[in-house]
């Protein structure tokens, strides 16, 4: 490629943001006796490097489950194992059982921070990189500049560097595993996204359309001849690699089982904190939390989910594509953060990354939702002081986005991906021409809500009555604003594929 | 929506450019700062709460006012907004005094006062030549000059990091010298006055103005060889130039000699108390001066020429000292390196003079006495050398020549300034932005003139990449090895040494092409 600088240079850019960003202050710093999510992987290099692998998920007098116990599948663990094999090398004080609680230093905060860029150097840039070089039908220049703000969205560079998590190696994997699949390398795209789902659980969000995409292609091939043979082949490869990752906790029943009921702590309710979700809005006007029983919300959140994701899913088994595939994964996520059981915040996160994906494809609409996904994580960013780094780093990520996509200039019907949901929508109303100027009025609004929100939660006391309210408020505004897009990339998928059957008859 | 389109710069690279250096700048207002933090602070404080009269005596702090009086009422605007920061920090006896609002407000201050700089650049992309207008904007030499100018490494780790008001400094030069190729003399001579009254270390290049002045601006015309002539002298020029300079030097210096504190003044901007190096040797001659010194005392003492008695100790166990003694070469006298700056500037002065090529020889020639300068002077800081780097920038774009010494020189030049930065959390940063900026600078000039003979020789390019495995050495292999203790002095000394022969060689190549070069441009001028 002639334009290997500029390349160059994009990632250079991302790793100076990112670590830039990672100067600033983390979660629970300096605030015991929890501290936070900084302290909880701390705490799981110190268990897994001390503790045998049996006791690792178990409770005991050295592993106090309640203190930040482990609750992220095998692979997380081997990775904290393995920081901690370079942390021991550097001051074993660091790992120490027991008297390690909360230790907090200046050269610690350096060595965890460098071990989040190092994972996101060796799985996520990379993926981002060859996933938009093997992008078709756009200029080189495109294909850089694409690269350049999927590294800047701003929402996993602040809660990886600043926050503190490992969210860039779970979608990184994620990402290979898009690669894979889209570029015909099925098996090791269903390997990586294995690895996935085994470093963190919450990419079950996207397992719904990896499945249906896969199990779409076998079928395209024909069930009978080589379908089968790839369904085979693919049904090997995620068993061996599960079975590779759970190998040790496997030896007995009780182990899997205690893993598992780790992973899927059902008792721990509809949702925690404030999150941008149907459940959570909800709750302002009707404490379902406390009124319903818990096995009723579980089912209750199973069906809005199931029936929500059901309609994108079938569409893409029976005409699997690519373009269809990254779509599907969008609505899943989104339809999993909306309404399933227990979200976290930060899961707007498995949202973010497929729209990060067709950012090519509608520009407008992605910029969009990117910047509403990092409003939505205000409260939590707000509580880890990182106002500036937030501000700023958005900043940066809308100017990259204005100035390589102008993304003013493509909110016409076309660009937008909605030419043939107008048209049939214009065979039973014909004055539907409005769409795009609709839009484009819903795009300022919620801008102008995002800016307005966001100065008076830094600037002014909530009242006495209501110390929550302005967290309660970006919540809901989020939500209504995930709404929409649920809406709007249903559509898309469920009016995509007429369009392409009829391009075929005019063709 | 078209308004908000507007707004947002569609399409316009230059805000676009602008705006990601002024977020990244704010990105890195939690990074490490130095002395010189405390430094602005006290003048904040100085300029603040003690009347004119006290400016120049007042001794609380170590770090007293040594800049020009501009700079101290700088301070003094910028502390009636800090007031609305942070009280405390006006307060002279607070020593080290460094709240989180203080350094916001200090560090907001250095980006907001960089809207000059950015400002600067843009005229001077205006004044550059578009005779190449290629096909991608990102292979336009206007595009190439700003990044090279808005995201300077150099500019943005001293400013920005190590902390400094260098930012609005350059912005007045390159305004100034914007304004000379765009033939508006008065302003350009104004502003430079204005310049000198902000920071006195610009005298450098004062002789290339003045020289560049009197030349192409009193004379109004030339024979029609190029030489001079005489006749063609405008009294009225000179007149309004001296008085320019006079009105500014007066509202500058006027107040403090009403006061009869001149020579008070005078002393705090000329200290020559200093040593001839900084305690990180410059990367300049007498780097290599010392270093010679320091391999023959060696030597002398290892083939005994010389009794180990008689040697100063200071020189022996440390090269961090102020005050360093030579032992076997002769000791440097403020007047020798006096005299051997004349000298090195001389030529370039006389070319300037006798071979008049327009705002580009004066460009050559400001570039010559800030490098010649910086080469020779007496107690030269690393951050001297941004004084010939930016200029440099605006010739790089113009000729595959000049472009080749400006990668030397600007690689090279931004390597010696690693030091700066010495602690552990900004060693990433400043990797990156160093990778960041030599990459794209050299692979856009390479890219600019692919046409042209290649920029290196076989040379050049193995020094340039030398500089990879130098840094590797300095900071990830010499901290493990027992000589950290013992010759702790080691990593900047090579630092230095190396740089030294790289700014050394590109100084020569310039000063050789600006000898050399044929006047082909007086035709144009008659």
């Amino acid at each position: 490629m002639e334009k290997w600088y500029l390349m160059t240079i994009v990632v250079l850019i991302g790793l100076t943001v990112r670590w830039t960003v990672s100067l600033n202050s983390y979660s629970g710093a300096g605030k015991p006796p929890m501290f936070g999510d900084y302290e909880a992987q701390r705490h799981w290099q110190e268990i897994t490097f001390n503790l045998p692998v049996k006791q690792w998920y178990f409770n005991s007098s050295d592993n106090n489950l309640q203190y930040w116990g482990l609750d992220y599948p095998p692979l997380t663990a081997y990775h904290s194992l393995l920081c901690a094999y370079v942390a021991k090398f550097i001051n074993a004080d660091w790992i120490a059982l027991h008297t390690s609680r909360g230790y907090e230093s200046q050269a610690h905060k350096l060595f965890m921070r460098s071990t989040v860029l190092i994972a996101d150097l060796l799985i996520y840039i990379p993926a981002v990189v060859l996933y938009c070089c093997c992008l078709k039908e756009i200029s080189t220049k495109k294909k850089i500049a694409n690269v350049l703000c999927i590294l800047l969205y701003p929402g996993l560079i602040l809660i990886d560097y600043g926050h503190f998590q490992y969210n860039s190696v779970s979608l990184g994997f994620a990402l290979w595993g898009v690669l894979g699949v889209s570029c015909d390398w099925d098996l090791l795209g269903s390997l990586a996204f294995c690895l996935a789902i085994n470093y963190k659980q919450m990419e079950l969000y996207h397992s719904l359309p990896f499945f249906c995409f896969l199990l779409g292609k076998c079928f395209k091939k024909g069930l009978k001849g080589k379908g089968f043979v790839l369904l085979v082949k693919l049904a090997c490869t995620v068993v061996a690699s599960f079975i590779l990752c759970w190998l040790p906790f496997f030896t007995e029943r009780e182990q899997t089982l205690q893993v598992l009921r780790r992973l899927f702590p059902v008792d721990r309710g509809l949702f925690e904190d404030k999150v941008a979700n149907i459940w959570c809005s909800f709750n302002v006007l009707l404490k379902i939390k406390d009124i319903l029983p818990r096995h009723i919300q579980l089912i209750m959140s199973f069906c809005f989910t199931f029936l929500s994701l059901l309609p994108a899913c079938i569409k893409l088994t029976l005409q699997p594509s690519s373009k269809g595939f990254k779509f599907t994964l969008v609505s899943c996520a989104l339809s999993f953060f909306l309404f399933s059981f227990q979200v976290h915040e930060k899961s707007i996160l498995l949202v973010s990354l497929p729209v990060c994906l067709v950012l090519s494809d509608i520009p407008f609409m992605s910029t969009w939702f990117l910047l509403v996904s990092t409003f939505s994580m205000l409260p939590l960013l707000l509580k880890d002081e990182l106002l500036m780094p937030s501000v700023v780093t958005t900043m940066a990520f809308f100017i990259a986005c204005v100035t390589f996509f102008s993304i003013f200039e493509k909110t016409s019907e076309e660009e937008l991906q909605l030419k043939s949901f107008s048209i049939s929508v214009r065979k039973y109303l014909p004055c539907f021409t409005f769409l795009s100027r609709i839009i484009q009025y819903l795009f300022l609004i919620s801008v102008i809500t995002m800016v307005l929100l966001t100065l008076m939660t830094v600037t002014l006391d909530p009242p006495q009555k209501l110390p929550d309210l302005f967290s309660v408020l970006v919540c809901f505004v989020s939500c209504l604003n995930f709404l929409f897009f649920l809406v709007y990339f249903n559509i898309i998928i469920m009016w995509d594929s007429q369009n392409g059957r009829n391009q075929k008859k005019i063709s | 929506m078209a308004a908000l389109t507007i707004a947002a710069g569609t399409g316009n690279w230059f805000s676009a450019l602008a705006l990601g250096v002024t977020l990244l700048k704010c990105l890195l207002i939690p990074t490490y700062y130095s002395t010189d933090f405390e430094v602005h602070r006290n003048w904040l404080a100085i300029t603040h709460s003690l009347p004119i009269s006290q400016w120049y005596y007042e001794a609380t702090s170590e770090w007293t006012l040594d800049y020009p009086p501009f700079f101290a009422w700088f301070e003094y605007i910028l502390s009636h907004v800090a007031k609305y920061f942070d009280q405390e920090m006006l307060n002279v006896h607070n020593l080290n005094y460094s709240s989180s609002r203080t350094l916001l407000f200090q560090r907001f201050s250095v980006i907001f006062t960089d809207i000059l700089f950015v400002y600067a650049v843009h005229e001077c992309c205006k004044c550059i030549g578009g005779k190449k207008v290629g096909k991608e904007l990102t292979e336009k030499p206007k595009f190439i000059l700003s990044v090279l100018l808005l995201w300077n490494f150099g500019l943005l780790i001293v400013d920005h990091i190590h902390f400094q008001y260098n930012g609005f400094l350059f912005g007045l030069m390159l305004l100034s010298i914007a304004r000379l190729f765009q033939k508006r003399h008065m302003e350009g001579a104004f502003l430079f006055a204005v310049l000198l009254h902000f920071k006195h270390i610009y005298l450098y290049v004062a002789p290339a103005y003045g020289v560049y002045l009197l030349r192409s601006y009193c004379f109004t015309a030339n024979k029609s060889d190029g030489s001079i002539r005489w006749n063609s002298f405008s009294f009225v020029r000179v007149i309004s130039l001296g008085l320019v300079v006079f009105l500014v030097s007066a509202l500058s210096l006027g107040p403090f000699l009403a006061l009869n504190q001149l020579p008070q003044v005078f002393s705090r901007l000329f200290p020559f108390k200093r040593g001839l190096c900084h305690a990180y040797w410059a990367p300049n001659f007498w780097a290599l001066y010392n270093a010679l010194d320091k391999v023959l005392s060696v030597i002398g003492l290892k083939l005994k020429f010389l009794d180990p008695n008689k040697i100063p100790k200071a020189s022996m166990t440390s090269g961090l000292v102020q005050q360093f003694q030579h032992t076997v070469l002769p000791s440097v006298t403020p007047l020798a390196t006096l005299i051997c700056t004349l000298i090195a500037i001389l030529p370039s002065i006389f070319c300037l003079w006798f071979k008049p090529q327009g705002p580009r020889g004066f460009l050559r020639c400001l570039i010559l006495c800030a490098l010649s300068s910086f080469m020779f002077g007496w107690h030269v800081h690393e951050k001297a050398i941004l004084l010939a780097i930016l200029p440099m920038s605006l010739l790089s774009v113009g000729k595959a020549g000049d472009a080749s010494v400006f990668l030397i020189l600007t690689t090279t030049g931004h390597y010696s300034l690693f030091p700066l930065l010495f602690t552990a959390p900004e060693l990433p940063i400043k990797i990156l932005l160093m990778l960041l900026f030599t990459i794209y600078s050299i692979s856009s000039l390479k890219t600019l003139f692919r046409k042209e003979k290649p920029l290196f020789n076989w040379m050049e390019t193995f020094y340039l990449l030398g500089l990879g495995p130098l840094e590797v050495c300095c900071e990830f292999v010499f901290p493990l090895t027992s000589w950290k203790l013992k010759y702790p002095f080691i990593p900047l000394l090579l630092t230095s040494v190396y740089c030294a022969v790289g700014i050394t060689y590109a100084w020569f190549k310039l000063y050789v092409s600006v000898l050399i070069d044929p006047p082909v441009v007086k035709t144009k001028k008659q």
